[in-house]
């Protein structure tokens, strides 16, 4: 019986990689997350994908904050969902968090992220609702780089199950 | 009988799912509710005081017949009196904005649940979070993170949530306002342990 919040996997990257990618999550759970913590050698944005799916099935809605203003934006019949649709990714770790709810349900998959990129005088905050248009479980997350920069060293992401009773 | 199987016990007047038992830890499983389509409210009852915060989790549609969103109400202990404040931030893809309340008769999750007629199988999402709800010397306070997205319109918000009593809270219930809980509306509630 798995516990009701556990960790499944966790990648911390012992050198740059361009891609991490977290397969054959079983169904067990009710709900999964992830926290990413990253950096990058230089500026650069990154994305991910369920089940590598690359069709335009992703869409998003987004409120943003950068400490002088706040915006609101929204993406339809995309790719991929974007880690960095506001701040992209550099040499100051930042976080990342994603709670994907009834993954393995018949439903469309809805996501709640957040971007967490406080860079000391820049940066902001960056929540966001996502939807994975397909009804099919979800049994891998592949996060990617947009750019030639890959994931720097150092790099983590765990992936979480959440079961309820 | 448990208060955790009381709740079981007590839930099937609200519609609620099966029940099983997850594993111990610092996060809990203590309930799992489930709409009806016939029942505009979901109750936990009986939660225990031997946590230190509590997570409400959700998705959530509502049967009333039209598109957009319908807000998803909570109230402690069955306080209906205009006790509860809230602050929002919100963005709609083009509009972001800040807004709040005092003297509510329950803490509002704006725009909570998605409505009946919006894309089939897609399900506004929610995470409530309460901190210190058995503290007696404490108002409660409420952060909830709920949006919905529809490949071209869609809401995000981030709000908090006061409600000005300091009673522990031993239930929580939910309300789909001015309409009942679609059938593929599951809330989980859980309990976080303090060291």
């Amino acid at each position: 019986m798995p516990a009701t919040y556990e960790p499944i996997a966790t990648t911390t990257l012992g050198s740059a990689a361009s891609s991490i990618t977290f397969s054959s999550i079983a169904s067990s759970w009710t709900d999964i997350k992830v926290i990413i913590v990253a950096t990058a050698a230089s500026n650069a944005n990154f994305a991910f994908r369920f089940n590598s799916d690359s069709g335009s099935n992703y869409s998003r809605t987004r409120l943003a904050g950068d400490g002088s203003s706040i915006t609101s934006s929204q993406n339809t019949n995309q790719t991929e969902l974007q880690l960095t649709s506001s701040f992209s990714i550099g040499t100051t770790p930042v976080m990342r968090t994603l709670d994907i709810f009834s993954y393995a349900g018949s439903t469309n998959k809805t996501v709640l992220f957040e971007e967490i990129n406080d860079l000391n005088g820049s940066g902001g905050l960056n929540k966001q609702v996502g939807l994975w248009r397909n009804t099919a479980a979800i049994t891998s997350i592949n996060f990617f780089a947009q750019s030639a920069t890959n994931f720097a060293a150092g790099t983590t992401a765990t992936l979480y199950g959440i079961k309820n009773a | 009988m448990s208060p955790i199987l009381q709740t079981l016990a007590n839930g099937s007047a609200y519609g609620y799912r099966s029940l099983s038992a997850a594993a111990a830890g610092a996060f809990e499983s203590i309930a799992t509710a489930s709409g009806t389509g016939s029942s505009g409210t979901i109750t936990f009852s009986s939660i225990p005081s031997t946590y230190t915060h509590l997570q409400i989790r959700g998705i959530g549609r509502t049967t009333t017949a039209s598109t957009g969103f319908d807000d998803l109400l909570v109230r402690f202990n069955s306080d209906s009196s205009a006790s509860y404040t809230y602050h929002a931030l919100t963005g709609d893809g083009s509009t972001a904005s800040a807004f709040g309340g005092t003297a509510q008769t329950s803490a509002i999750i704006v725009d909570g649940l998605y409505r009946n007629n919006v894309t089939a199988n897609t399900m506004a999402s929610v995470i409530i979070d309460l901190v210190d709800y058995a503290v007696t010397t404490k108002n409660k306070t409420l952060r909830t993170f709920n949006g919905g997205d529809v490949n071209g319109s869609g809401k995000i918000y981030l709000q908090s949530h006061l409600w000005i009593n300091t009673a522990a809270v031993s239930s929580i219930t939910l309300v789909a306002s001015g309409t009942n809980f679609g059938t593929q509306s599951v809330f989980s509630l859980y309990g976080i342990k303090g060291a």
